[in-house]
């Protein structure tokens, strides 16, 4: 492993004279950005299920039924994840029509699953679970509003670079944007199938 | 790790430094270049100004507290409400917006680039955007001290169901704006968080290899990568509490009845509150000292110069410490009634961490031993923390076992024992830094006789005191206590003595406070009239003091950036011309080492 190479160099004796050419990884800053900032998404999910997890074991908890809508919103999640890979591959081999229809698809899906999302709020809101009437139903409107302001901020950078290509921008030049935002997709879609997960197993 | 051979001879060309050209922005108006600057440096300022003078306010606020106690009913607008208040956001000022936002935000911007013979942050309009979400995050906070009802009172801590119910002070207003601040502080601390990591990974100029990063870096880092993966259960807790607060649901609010009357809550959790907020409150003591640590570290070898002992145990001991501090968590909750075998588990792990900071009060020590020690301003405080840390540790120890901690809890004991630990030491660090920072940043010396002054009566001042409070603590004296006597004016249900030491306290108090105006003034008079600092005046190592202007310009070095050929710590290299051999300087005739 190298880090435990690292960490046990002497830097006081060994290489003295000699310039290192390693700085940083090789991997692109935008990347080791979102992996840290992906670090930091998960300490928030992980935190709210250990939460819903000690919550659960209050007598009070009454499980929430799950809408049906649910299933299809997550087939949308899906298929929006599914889209932007196309749209990644289809950047790496430099294809813009391509790209151009796997952003637009992935991020009109997405959009659907966030209405979808707000439908099923108002579904659940009609049948009178409220957010305060139970903390199963507190839990379920906190974690899927979390969920969806993530998914929120992801549009806003897949806007930026979808913008950018409608304007010519070279696919080489947006390929790391559309690289990052599949990533970004496919994270958010794991969070979302642990939380649904959390939802039905409880 | 691939090595370049640069020692042929001497006069060989050495490659520029390949690193990726961080494109940077040049602002064209005053504005740009002052304000809404992108600039670490600036922001850095940024940082630390508006977190001095919060801390200030905090400062003020911990003297009324202490006038209150010593001679009660002496400033009559010191009600129990407006005591209880000022304990909170001096607590909650000192550890958040001010320690956390002046390591992180402003020795981490300041340092981080320069050190690491970088150009600026990776992100530089994130770093920006951070200050400023900081900033909003610090007015609303203080505008809590101006609505009905005033800050919230609930104590630093912010447990529920006190702290949202009617009784507390605050509990409409206060603790909803206060909330609000802490999530807007996590998202703006997030940005530059993230901006500080992803710079250490990936912006580290040609050599600067993560065991030659100095140990200031070391620490900020790890410091940055705790506060991370912490906040969040800040983050999330105050979310769940403005939901229990605003829209009724029950996560945290148990089934309660408040004033004769019946609420809507049931069922909540308060201690669930508890393990959310002490997630993120144990680490929180680490991302204050750790930068602390890595400072004094430096301090230590640069004023005695020499190399800091067992460099290698340095950087493993901070990853160590801050891998434990997610693992002890439950120690602040031992009177919680959490199961009684989580105390168990957690008293262990507390005491582990031990091991970790004891190799570094070792190393401290042995870097000082037989050392060239120059006590010069920074010298002394690095000195001073090493003693006070200790101090802090050894009372952890009695706080880390159950069946100490439980009489011991919430006496001043405890507030001795924090205070110590993570006020005072790290404090006393901040102090250390900016004597040997100064310099740099503005070009010129501060005076060193009124920071040998600054120094002997802060650092006396802190013992006095901070000692006699363990003693409080000892005999059962409760914090947060608005006052001491009863209505006879006499103490109640202490004895004489203790009430003696209280006004002993608040004595020291007063001086240790009066005595950072000579710190404030010295601050400013300084940058005009000090003694010109020239580049190096300490003789240091590390990049920060080789760059070509001082203090450095937009870009921090020259055309090209530093290469590095060594460790930051070679101080009094036997045969070298000089008594250090900057981290850029190759071997050759004047390092007395082969070329």
């Amino acid at each position: 492993m190298s880090i435990f190479r690292t960490l046990s160099t002497k830097p006081w004796i060994a290489e003295r004279g000699y310039v290192s050419d390693s700085h940083g990884f090789r991997l692109p800053t935008a990347k080791v950005f979102l992996s840290v900032f992906l670090g930091v998404v998960t300490s928030v999910f992980g935190l709210l299920t250990a939460a819903y997890f000690i919550r659960m074991a209050y007598a009070d908890w009454q499980a929430l039924p799950v809408p049906a809508l649910l299933w299809l919103n997550t087939a949308i999640l899906i298929l929006s994840s599914v889209t932007l890979q196309w749209a990644r591959v289809a950047a790496s081999r430099e294809q813009a029509d391509g790209v151009r229809r796997g952003l637009l698809a992935g991020g009109a899906l997405a959009f659907a699953f966030l209405v979808g999302q707000l439908l099923v709020w108002r579904q659940l809101g009609s049948l009178g679970y409220f957010v305060d009437s139970n903390p199963s139903n507190s839990f379920f409107y906190l974690i899927t509003g979390l969920h969806g302001l993530h998914l929120l901020g992801g549009l806003v950078a897949w806007f930026r670079a979808s913008v950018r290509l409608w304007r010519g921008a070279e696919v080489a030049k947006i390929r790391m944007s559309v690289e990052l935002c599949a990533v970004y997709w496919h994270f958010l879609l794991l969070v979302w199938l642990v939380m649904f997960g959390l939802l039905l197993v409880t | 790790m691939a090595l370049t051979d640069v020692t042929h001879d001497a006069q060989d060309f050495v490659p520029a430094v390949e690193v990726e050209e961080v494109e940077l922005y040049h602002p064209k108006t005053w504005l740009g270049k002052y304000v809404f600057s992108q600039d670490a440096k600036i922001i850095a300022l940024q940082y630390s100004i508006t977190a001095m003078a919060v801390g200030l306010l905090a400062l003020v606020l911990s003297v009324l507290m202490r006038i209150q106690l010593a001679w009660p009913g002496a400033l009559s607008f010191i009600t129990p409400d407006a005591y209880i208040q000022f304990v909170t956001m001096h607590g909650m000022i000192m550890v958040i917006y001010l320690l956390t936002a002046l390591f992180l935000g402003g020795f981490g911007n300041y340092l981080i680039p320069l050190m690491l013979g970088a150009r600026d942050m990776v992100f530089p309009y994130v770093n920006m955007i951070s200050y400023w979400v900081y900033l909003f995050a610090v007015l609303l906070l203080l505008a809590s001290f101006f609505t009905p009802g005033g800050p919230t009172g609930s104590g630093w801590t912010l447990y529920p169901p006190q702290a949202i119910l009617p009784g507390t002070p605050g509990s409409g207003w206060g603790i909803t704006l206060m909330v609000i601040s802490l999530v807007f502080f996590v998202i703006g601390f997030t940005m530059g968080g993230l901006n500080y990591v992803v710079t250490v990974l990936q912006a580290r100029t040609r050599g600067m290899t993560l065991m030659r990063m100095p140990l200031t870096i070391w620490a900020i880092f790890t410091a940055t990568v705790l506060a991370l993966l912490a906040f969040p259960a800040l983050l999330v807790s105050c979310i769940m509490m403005s939901l229990d607060n605003l829209l009724g649901t029950s996560y945290f609010m148990p089934a309660i009845v408040s004033l004769g009357q019946q609420l809507d809550y049931s069922g909540g959790s308060p201690v669930l509150f508890q393990h959310l907020f002490w997630f993120f409150g144990h680490p929180e003591v680490y991302i204050v000292a750790l930068p602390a640590f890595g400072i004094v570290s430096d301090l230590l070898s640069v004023h005695a110069r020499k190399n800091i002992f067992g460099y290698r145990l340095m950087v493993w001991a901070i990853v160590v410490i801050g891998g434990l501090s997610f693992v002890v968590w439950a120690h602040h909750m031992y009177v919680s009634g959490m199961n009684p075998y989580f105390g168990f588990f957690f008293a262990t792990t507390t005491l582990i961490i031990a091991v970790p900071t004891a190799i570094k009060v070792y190393n401290w020590v042995l870097t000082l031993w037989r050392g060239n020690i120059r006590l010069t301003v920074p010298m002394l405080y690095a000195i001073g923390f090493v003693f006070t840390f200790i101090n802090g540790g050894l009372t952890g120890i009695f706080l880390g076992n159950v069946i100490v901690d439980v009489p011991l809890s919430d006496t001043y004991f405890v507030v001795a024992h924090f205070h110590m630990v993570m006020a005072v030491s790290p404090i006393l660090a901040v102090f250390g830094a900016v004597y040997h920072w100064y310099p740099k940043i503005t070009g010129r010396m501060l005076n060193e006789g009124l920071g040998r002054f600054h120094f002997w009566v802060t650092f006396v001042g802190l013992y006095c005191l901070y000692y006699p409070m363990h003693y409080l603590g000892i005999l059962g004296v409760p914090r947060r206590y608005f006052s001491n006597v009863g209505p006879n004016g006499l103490p109640d249900f202490i004895p004489d003595s203790a009430q003696f030491v209280n006004i002993w306290i608040t004595i020291a108090a007063i001086c240790v406070a009066s005595s950072q105006l000579v710190f404030l003034y010295n601050l400013f008079a300084s940058a005009t009239r000090g003694k010109p600092a020239g580049g190096n005046p300490w003789g240091a190592t590390t990049l920060e003091w080789q760059t070509t202007n001082t203090p450095p310009t937009h870009g921090n070095f020259g055309k090209e950036l530093p290469s590095v050929y060594r460790w930051a710590y070679d101080y009094s290299v036997p045969g070298a011309e000089e008594d250090f051999i900057p981290q850029n300087v190759p071997a050759g005739k004047n390092t007395g080492q082969a070329s």
